[in-house]
């Protein structure tokens, strides 16, 4: 008995080592670690793995983050001023606040908005379509909202990035005398408001990747980033638009807004700003809400 | 009696018939259904089904496209939610306990549902740690896996740049990095050339022949046949037959089917002819527009018997098929359709 079932046992290694192409491969199943996977183990690995794709794409991701603050504030503060057409613009800005100060948070929050829709909404789009490759991560040891949650978070810490990167950008890049004049009390609240509205855009990011139709992708960039980001306060502080009482008023629905004014508020306070208490609200009320949405029709989505 | 399987491959000790349900089930379901709701009404996909696959066996959901099988899948594998009965895996509830089951199942998806920016390597590493591998067990791991797979020297292609076979190859290694207690593998050689099909196979017994619970879909008759110690036969989300290939011969499908197709519309009557119909052995004649369906278990002498039917009525024959005992007869003689694959 025991010879007989010895020899079905080495026929079947022969051939599964044949079929497999390879000695001793019986062991994948006889010797395979035990795993002990956790919530934490896991959501780990999945962060580590957002952190292998970004840096073996560091050159795409370079240029996404750095090229678009980089020209703006290299033709805004630099060209413009040399050839004597700065004057026009930071008009609704205090006097003596060079464009610069004005350009700083609204880049940043600019950053914040496009790297935290993009690195979300874009990976998404393509992962609920063709193939449906999203499922292969679905198929980890964790809930669905926790892959949702996960997918939030990796977009925020890259949206928080992008932000930190115009920093430097904005401030060595100028002409002569039109440094920003930044000045900032509250560091705490910096980084709160940088978090809050990272967790945002992601958030929005993670909605608007499960619900767009990947066919209206460049609908994205026409409907949703472009008037953002113009109507968003970047390049003028929201106090200027009193004069345009009508669009200072319909310019409160983008939550841009908020990202831009709160870290106004925190970095060059001179200039002007909305209130904080709206700041604040709108920034943690609409990561909640968004949070909430986009998690529940992600994993509508992911399980049908 | 059943008789000795006599298909090709089989390695392993098959199970024999009237063995019954498996006592220990690695899969059960209860009357599990699945209706989508859609802007035309509700699409039942599942209407109920009941399966009992038992630990160890490789079990087969037979049936054409669009029969419910990927949706069984779907709620076994806890991506798509029941919306009736309940099913089981490896003894969880699948419903109320996804996480638990989706630690004890590898699924290879019918998409190649590979990580296009990681590499071949990077897929199993990481799926590794997604189960709680540490890193170095987690590369360990992997490199075994691409030894077995005999993907070593495609370790560090990103894994968009794979071919179909290799691809199908990576994604089975990727489902069994953590053990699975049951491997689930929808449509698994759907796409592939025939001789990497073989090689998939043989694959798949090996893996059988080391104790992998397996249940795979397919809606080719032949690779049933060749993998599967059961079957499940499913059309229009039901099954229709269960059991293992010989059971499922001798009962509905021991039949021989000859199918002759004449010039013409065949008339009420033709074939009722004494000639034909006091034959032995005969236990189905179909009768449908041009084409008459005979089921027999003695088929010698059954086509003349129809041609000179046909000649008598004054219809010639266009073309005539004889089919031996199979799935494909027992799916004729389940449904009265043929097998669409």
């Amino acid at each position: 008995m025991t010879t007989a079932t010895g020899d079905r046992q080495a026929d079947a290694d022969a051939l599964l080592s044949r079929a497999l192409g390879a000695p001793g491969a019986a062991a994948i199943i006889t010797d395979a670690p035990e795993p002990h996977p956790t919530l934490m183990k896991t959501f780990a690995a999945m962060m580590a793995r957002e952190g292998r794709v970004l840096r073996r794409n560091m050159i795409g991701t370079f240029m996404r983050t750095v090229m678009q603050p980089l020209l703006f504030v290299f033709v805004f503060t630099y060209v413009l001023p040399k050839i004597g057409a700065a004057g026009i613009f930071g008009a609704g800005a205090a006097a003596g606040t060079t464009f610069a100060t004005v350009l700083l948070p609204g880049l940043m929050a600019s950053m914040l908005f496009t790297q935290g829709i993009m690195a979300v909404t874009f990976p998404l789009v393509m992962e609920f379509s063709w193939q449906r490759t999203i499922e292969d991560r679905a198929l980890a040891p964790v809930p669905i909202r926790v892959l949702a949650i996960q997918k939030i978070i990796a977009g925020a810490v890259q949206a928080f990035i992008g932000a930190l990167i115009v920093i430097p950008i904005v401030l060595l890049v100028h002409a002569p005398g039109q440094a920003p004049q930044v000045n900032v009390t509250n560091w705490a609240l910096l980084a709160f408001i940088l978090a809050a509205g990272s967790l945002l855009t992601a958030s929005l990011g993670l909605l608007l990747g499960t619900l767009m139709d990947p066919r209206k992708m460049q609908m994205l960039f026409a409907a949703i980033l472009l008037p953002a980001t113009m109507l968003g306060c970047v390049y003028y502080p929201w106090s200027a638009l009193s004069s345009i009482r009508w669009l200072q008023v319909a310019v409160l629905v983008n939550p841009m807004v908020y990202m831009s004014e709160g870290l106004r508020a925190v970095l060059t306070p001179q200039t002007g700003h909305l209130a904080m208490w709206a700041i604040l609200l709108v920034l943690v009320g609409g990561t909640a809400l968004l949070g909430y949405l986009g998690t529940k029709a992600f994993t509508r989505r992911v399980l049908n | 009696m059943t008789q000795p399987a006599t298909q090709t491959g089989k390695q392993a000790p098959r199970k024999q018939a009237g063995d019954g349900p498996p006592e220990r089930p690695a899969i059960r379901t209860a009357d599990l259904r699945k209706t989508y709701k859609t802007s035309r009404g509700d699409v039942p996909a599942v209407r109920g089904i009941d399966l009992a696959v038992g630990t160890g066996e490789f079990f087969g959901l037979l049936g054409p496209n669009g029969a419910g099988k990927s949706t069984t899948i779907g709620m076994l594998t806890t991506l798509v939610v029941p919306t009736g009965g309940r099913a089981w895996v490896a003894g969880i509830d699948v419903v109320a306990d996804p996480v638990g089951v989706k630690r004890r199942i590898g699924v290879v998806t019918q998409n190649n549902t590979l990580d296009m920016q990681l590499t071949v390597a990077e897929n199993l590493e990481f799926r590794s740690r997604f189960f709680g591998l540490g890193l170095r067990e987690a590369a360990r791991r992997a490199e075994q896996l691409l030894a077995a797979f005999g993907l070593e020297d495609r370790r560090k292609a990103i894994a968009t740049d794979l071919s179909g076979g290799q691809a199908k190859r990576l994604l089975i290694a990727r489902a069994l990095v953590h053990k699975p207690d049951v491997l689930f593998l929808d449509e698994p050689t759907a796409g592939l050339d025939p001789q990497t099909r073989v090689n998939l196979w043989d694959m798949l017994r090996a893996l059988h022949d080391e104790g992998q619970t397996i249940l795979l879909t397919t809606h080719y008759m032949e690779e049933a046949e060749a993998l599967c110690d059961r079957v499940a036969v499913v059309d229009h989300g039901e099954v229709l037959a269960s059991g293992t290939i010989d059971e499922l011969k001798d009962g509905a499908g021991a039949d021989t089917v000859i199918t002759v197709r004449y010039e013409g519309a065949v008339p009420d009557g033709l074939a009722l002819r004494p000639g034909l119909n006091a034959r032995p052995g005969i236990s189905k004649v179909e009768t449908e527009g041009d084409q008459v369906r005979v089921f027999t278990r003695q088929p010698d002498g059954v086509l003349g018997e129809l041609v000179t039917a046909g000649a008598s009525a004054g219809l010639t024959v266009r073309d005539a098929a004889q089919l031996k005992p199979s799935l494909e007869t027992v799916f004729l003689n389940l449904t009265g359709r043929e097998y669409r694959e």
